[in-house]
């Protein structure tokens, strides 16, 4: 009867019961896996000794690793700035019921679905020198060529290009989505006023959008962090490690040096980094509900 | 003089911001129409300069190597059998799951809910070395099904079914109650069917995912006749531009990305959804 169907029941749980057991041995078992192995010196054919916090010491003097934090964190603070401005503006400008629109809005968001190695391969023929695009283009104008891939100044830039022309999707549809919402009698007043489109943008539309902004500058944080794939398949971290970034530092000691107490302490750390982005976003995400509401 | 305009696209945008958007938007197409063009051209040819994309003539024989190479084709099957045993995976545990929070009650579900929403938060780098160790002890690694188990954990289908479940209006399965229905079958008989759009959206949102998926198959299937395409395209990229010309490169790159592209051209309305949605919410 109805009441007993809204009575706390054991038998109830049972529904979550799959669902928690994949959790618990896929996600929970590993992380606490991973923080123990990386407090152990672990050997190939599975001996741990506790080492207790060598390993991050290890981690944090390695100079690779600096090196690799100092990538990332120059990517990251290059590639969203672009990210979010170029995801705005798209949205601005493509916020509209034409056909021509719509048809955009398409061809920037199908990126986005591509896997990383299709995009690196994309990306890799477009770079390759004397044969690529960009060196046919280069050609066209008489400039003198770049080894875009094989360059040290180079080398993160061009990962960051892929990485952009991949991602822009995601901004700017979260974006159009917030435009949706702002209230249109906003809009009335001010073209009743005569208002300029410059003053519109800057006192209605940004503001009215300012927790959207915020939040998709998070979620892009979080995700270029976590940049692996382009940099892997385009330069290999290289040259001389000029684009090698953490994710990839852990690969190479984890997987490659087989290393894997010294690699489980790195993956702790960049997970410390990620999961300060995550707070961050869940608060502003929670404010902003509080704010719509 | 000219008639007011209030509508707030009006407002925010205009003929020049349009066409510096679709300015733009010929440069994202660039790189793909030259991936397209190289790979209708004759790889002997494409050797002589890169400029030949520009002039006739175009064939489809790049496209027929493909077919006719045995391992793309056991890459793209295996790409297959994981993306969909992945995605019914994910639809059957979190639509049971998302039922039971957001319908049921039961001891602890509060505090089982919040802890699946922290999954949200552990990334893919937090778990990984420990996963691939684990796989090792029972002997997953090169199998479909070692491909497909990791991504099930995902707290992200959960959350959204939850999500959907709680917007279904509660009369709705009060008055199946009422036929003293178990409550097993309202959720597969009356509850789930509603649920369809969100299946889709979800499914859809899975499947691109493992079908995308890099780090896990790479450091999983080791072999090549396990990899996935995703990977399979990977590894014939380090013998790069050498061994079997850009042509051929690009006819992988285009055949790889066939399936997802449809499914973006079928199910566009979806994708924007879960992709957005997921954020938004």
């Amino acid at each position: 009867m109805a009441e007993s169907y809204r009575r706390s029941r054991w038998s109830n749980g049972l529904f979550v019961v799959p669902y928690l057991s994949v959790f618990l041995t896929l996600l929970v078992f590993p992380l606490g896996w991973g923080i123990w192995l990386s407090l152990n010196k672990v050997d190939l054919f599975g001996g741990e000794r506790f080492i207790g916090l060598k390993n991050y010491a290890r981690v944090l003097s390695d100079p690779i690793f600096g090196q690799a934090v100092k990538n990332t964190v120059i990517f990251v603070g290059v590639s969203v700035p672009t990210l979010v401005v170029l995801g705005l503006f798209l949205a601005l400008a493509l916020n509209k019921t034409t056909k021509g629109s719509s048809f955009l809005r398409g061809v920037f968001f199908a990126s986005s679905i591509l896997s990383v190695t299709i995009v690196t391969l994309i990306w890799r023929i477009v770079f390759i020198p004397n044969d690529g695009l960009m060196a046919l283009i280069f050609e066209y104008f008489g400039w003198q060529p770049i080894g875009f891939l094989s360059t040290t100044g180079w080398s993160l830039f061009s990962v960051g290009v892929a990485t952009v022309w991949w991602c822009i999707g995601l901004p700017m549809m979260l974006f159009l989505a917030a435009l949706q919402q702002i209230p249109k009698d906003l809009y009335e007043a001010a073209a009743l006023d005569n208002t300029s489109r410059w003053r519109v943008l800057t006192r209605i539309t940004l503001p009215s959008i300012k927790s959207t902004i915020m939040l998709v500058a998070i979620i892009q944080v979080v995700m270029q962090f976590q940049l692996f794939g382009q940099a892997q398949l385009m330069t290999n971290g290289g040259p001389a490690g000029s684009s090698r970034p953490i994710v990839m530092y852990i690969y190479e000691i984890g997987f490659l040096r087989w290393d894997i107490g010294m690699g489980a302490a790195a993956s702790q750390i960049l997970f410390l980094i990620i999961l300060c982005a995550a707070m961050l976003q869940y608060w502003v995400s929670t404010r902003k509900e509080e704010t719509d509401a | 003089m000219k008639a007011l305009n209030y509508s707030p696209e009006h407002l925010t945008s205009n003929r020049r911001l349009f066409w510096i958007a679709a300015f733009l938007g010929l440069i994202m197409m660039a790189p793909v129409a030259w991936i397209i063009g190289l790979s209708l051209k004759d790889n002997a040819e494409l050797l002589k300069g890169t400029e030949a994309v520009f002039s006739f003539p175009y064939t489809l024989e790049n496209y027929a190597n493909i077919l006719k190479s045995s391992s793309v084709f056991g890459w793209f099957m295996n790409s297959v059998i994981v993306a969909v045993g992945q995605t019914f995976g994910v639809l059957l545990l979190s639509s049971l799951a998302g039922y039971a929070f957001a319908r049921l009650e039961f001891p602890f579900r509060k505090t089982l809910f919040i802890i699946v929403l922290f999954g949200l938060a552990v990334p893919e780098q937090a778990v990984i070395i420990a996963r691939h160790q684990m796989f090792n002890w029972f002997d997953l690694h090169n199998t479909h099904i070692g491909l497909i188990l990791p991504n099930l954990s995902s707290a992200f289908g959960v959350f959204l079914m939850t999500q959907f479940f709680r917007a279904i209006p509660k009369e709705i399965d009060e008055a199946a109650m009422l036929d003293n229905t178990s409550t097993f079958r309202i959720f597969w008989k009356v509850l789930l069917p509603l649920t369809l759009p969100a299946q889709a959206t979800l499914g859809i949102f899975t499947f691109l995912q493992a079908w995308n998926d890099y780090w896990w198959p790479l450091i999983s299937a080791t072999k090549s006749d396990m990899y996935t395409l995703t990977i399979g395209i990977a590894s014939s990229q380090t013998n790069f531009a050498q061994s079997e010309g850009l042509g051929f490169l690009g006819a992988q790159a285009i055949f790889a990305s066939l399936p997802v592209v449809l499914v973006y051209i079928f199910f566009q309305r979806h994708i924007v959804t879960a992709v957005s949605g997921g954020a938004v919410k």
